[in-house]
């Protein structure tokens, strides 16, 4: 398995090849816990100014500024709540199950260093149901940091900070990572998203108190930050883009691979091609496509390989970085069977409760499966628009929504991307006009 | 099948006690239940039903709502194999039909000997080591067939080294008592008291 490189400073993946790393005594030698006790001999408020200054952005997919995101906490509203995002499902992201089973004691010091400094009175562990390894590292380390004192009563001997984490797990639905449904699921229900507003669970959240939900990564570089500063972190990478940032390189290219990389200066021709990286195409092969953050995510081509891995820039570029999975497609895919492949995935996760998501997805890949089998039809490339339509009007990128979350609008990505680059190809599985008239006939006659 | 048996009962309360409202342990307390019996029996849910206070129905419509949660018994081994984009880049779908003619089921169906359950599922976050698949929740990574074929030979066999289905973790949280701070309803509470810390105290820390 390959996890990392070059010689890049790595900070939430720095102990990856430490053999006992996972371990209190290995963690411990490697300087974990150093941020927590900074973190105490700090003010909650200084804290949650570090992780301001160091410009974090969450690591989850939709990019928002994790010490923004904190600051909804709306004031004198207690309990306050730490939920973290372990539901790493997105298809081509695969970095927040090598954090939590690699580096576990580094997450559970991540979110003793956020409870600290937002008065958060107990943190849930949520870990995707399916990622039994990590759950057990998880379950190790805690049992482990308690009994060392870095969490439960007294933390550190401290007579003012107690806090509990408890580990829970899921049991497989890939929109229990939205946010809201996280919550859902945390409360023991299906894992349906709730209505907005409110927009952040920050102000009304887990049974229904504040809540603060952070994805893993995230989580992963309060250590960090804390004990180098805000302003050390916010030095490293590009000005609106902070820190590093994990990507995992799949599809077609040699080395496959999971890298920490400075955050908003690589670029994507660095990543694929680079061989400190994923090493490039297999020989003889050219890049067709690549998605750059995660099946959500617009499709990008050869002549977007120069932008920088930086949030703004690929927005503006009309896609995202998403949850920092680049899925990358040489001239030997079949884009039809790509898109509908990544289609598929969101028609079976779709959790029903809005129509125009609901019935929209299972209409596309309907469509899309009826166009593979060799019986589409001339105008269903148009019905596929369509339906795209219906489901994100105008089809703009950030989509509109018509749903409650994005999944809906996120199975509309490929199939625009596709078509619009692609529909020669998508033309070549229809029968010939032509052909299906003459077929008529036959059969009529 | 069963209640929880008089062991698990004691972990299902250790578990509810770490959550301010009960209800939200039913999903550990649902894979409690499926790692005891390999399925989510009837009686479970009403069991569990009890243990959190909601009622057999409300556990059911959770419990369906998930797809690791099994309500009717399956193989000994589920073998998951990948099919998200990544893995399907890599060949997916071949090792899929690979599969299913090995074994003599459709994705989906369990083996006549009842050992073995066949899925396709979505993507298990292992994007880089495609084409990949999990049994009862344990990874194999870029598998040819000739790997597929080892695999059935050894679950076959008894001699893979994975656990019957049910099995999550081998290891649990388990917080002796005098470590554990405490958890309260999450009504009446007030401010944290080290809010109230301000930088200038000492004392405070290691």
């Amino acid at each position: 398995m390959t996890a990392a490189a070059g010689q890049d400073l790595r900070i939430v993946t720095s102990r990856f090849e430490v053999e006992d790393g996972h371990t209190m005594a290995g963690y411990e030698r490697t300087g974990g816990y150093a941020g927590l006790r900074r973190a105490l001999e700090m003010a909650p408020a200084e804290v949650h100014g570090e992780v301001r200054a160091a410009s974090l952005l969450g690591r989850g997919g939709a990019g928002f500024p994790a010490g923004v995101k904190w600051g909804f906490c709306p004031p004198g509203v207690w309990p306050r709540y730490l939920v973290v995002n372990g539901d790493e499902s997105e298809p081509g992201t695969y970095k927040d199950r090598l954090l939590m089973e690699r580096d576990p004691h580094q997450l559970i010091e991540g979110c003793l260093i956020a409870c600290y400094a937002l008065g958060l009175s107990q943190c849930f562990l949520y870990v995707r149901g399916e990622m039994a390894h990590a759950q057990e590292r998880l379950a190790s380390a805690l049992n482990e940091a308690y009994e060392a004192g870095y969490v439960g009563r007294n933390v550190l001997g401290a007579d003012d900070f107690s806090v509990d984490i408890t580990l829970h797990w899921g049991a497989g639905a890939y929109i229990v990572g939205e946010e809201t449904a996280l919550i859902e699921s945390l409360e023991g229900s299906r894992g349906m998203p709730r209505l907005k507003p409110p927009y952040f669970p920050a102000s009304i959240g887990l049974y229904g108190k504040p809540t603060i939900v952070n994805n893993v990564e995230t989580l992963a570089n309060l250590p960090w930050i804390v004990s180098n500063g805000g302003a050390a972190f916010a030095a490293m990478g590009a000005e609106t883009s902070t820190g590093t940032r994990v990507f995992a390189v799949s599809g077609h290219v040699v080395s496959p691979g999971v890298f920490e990389v400075p955050f908003g200066t690589t670029t994507f021709r660095d990543i694929i091609f680079d061989p400190r990286y994923a090493g490039g195409l297999h020989p003889g092969r050219n890049l067709k496509t690549f998605i750059p953050g995660g099946a959500s995510a617009p499709w990008f081509f050869e002549e977007h390989l120069d932008i920088p891995l930086e949030k703004a820039t690929v927005d503006k570029a009309g896609s995202m970085l998403g949850s920092g999975a680049i899925v990358v497609m040489d001239n030997t895919t079949d884009v039809v069977k790509a898109c509908h492949n990544v289609v598929r995935f969101f028609a079976r996760e779709s959790c029903g409760k809005c129509t125009p998501c609901r019935e929209g997805t299972s209409w596309l890949e309907k469509i899309l499966s009826r166009i593979l089998a060799g019986q589409g039809r001339p105008q269903d490339l148009d019905l596929l628009m369509d339906v795209c339509d219906n489901i994100s009007p105008g089809i703009h990128w950030p989509p509109r929504q018509t749903t409650i979350c994005p999944l809906g609008p996120s199975a509309v990505s490929p199939i625009a991307s596709a078509l619009e680059r692609f529909r020669g190809e998508f033309e070549a599985y229809l029968p010939g006009t032509a052909v299906s008239v003459s077929t008529k006939s036959e059969v009529a006659s | 099948m069963a209640r929880l048996s008089p062991a698990n009962l004691m972990v299902a309360h250790e578990i509810i006690g770490r959550y301010p409202v009960p209800r939200s342990a039913l999903i550990p307390l649902l894979h409690l239940a499926q790692e005891q019996d390999g399925y989510v029996a009837e009686d479970s849910m009403a069991h569990i039903a009890e243990l959190v206070g909601v009622t057999p129905a409300e556990v059911m419509g959770t419990c369906s709502f998930y797809e690791m949660l099994k309500r009717a018994p399956v193989g000994d081994y589920m073998v998951n194999i990948c099919h998200g984009i990544s893995c399907h880049l890599l060949g997916a779908s071949e090792l899929i039909h690979h599969a299913e003619s090995i074994l003599g089921v459709k994705s989906g169906r369990t083996t006549e000997d009842g050992k073995i359950t066949l899925e396709a599922v979505e993507c298990i976050a292992a994007c880089t080591e495609a084409p990949c698949l999990q049994v009862n929740y344990r990874y194999r990574n870029r598998v040819t067939a000739e790997d597929f074929d080892q695999l059935v030979g050894e679950l076959r066999a008894g001699s893979a080294g994975v656990a019957p289905h049910g099995n999550l973790a081998k290891v649990r949280q388990h917080v002796s008592e005098d470590r554990w701070a405490g958890v309260s309803p999450p009504d009446g509470q007030g401010e944290p008291p080290w809010m109230t810390r301000n930088p200038s105290d000492d004392g405070v820390g290691s």
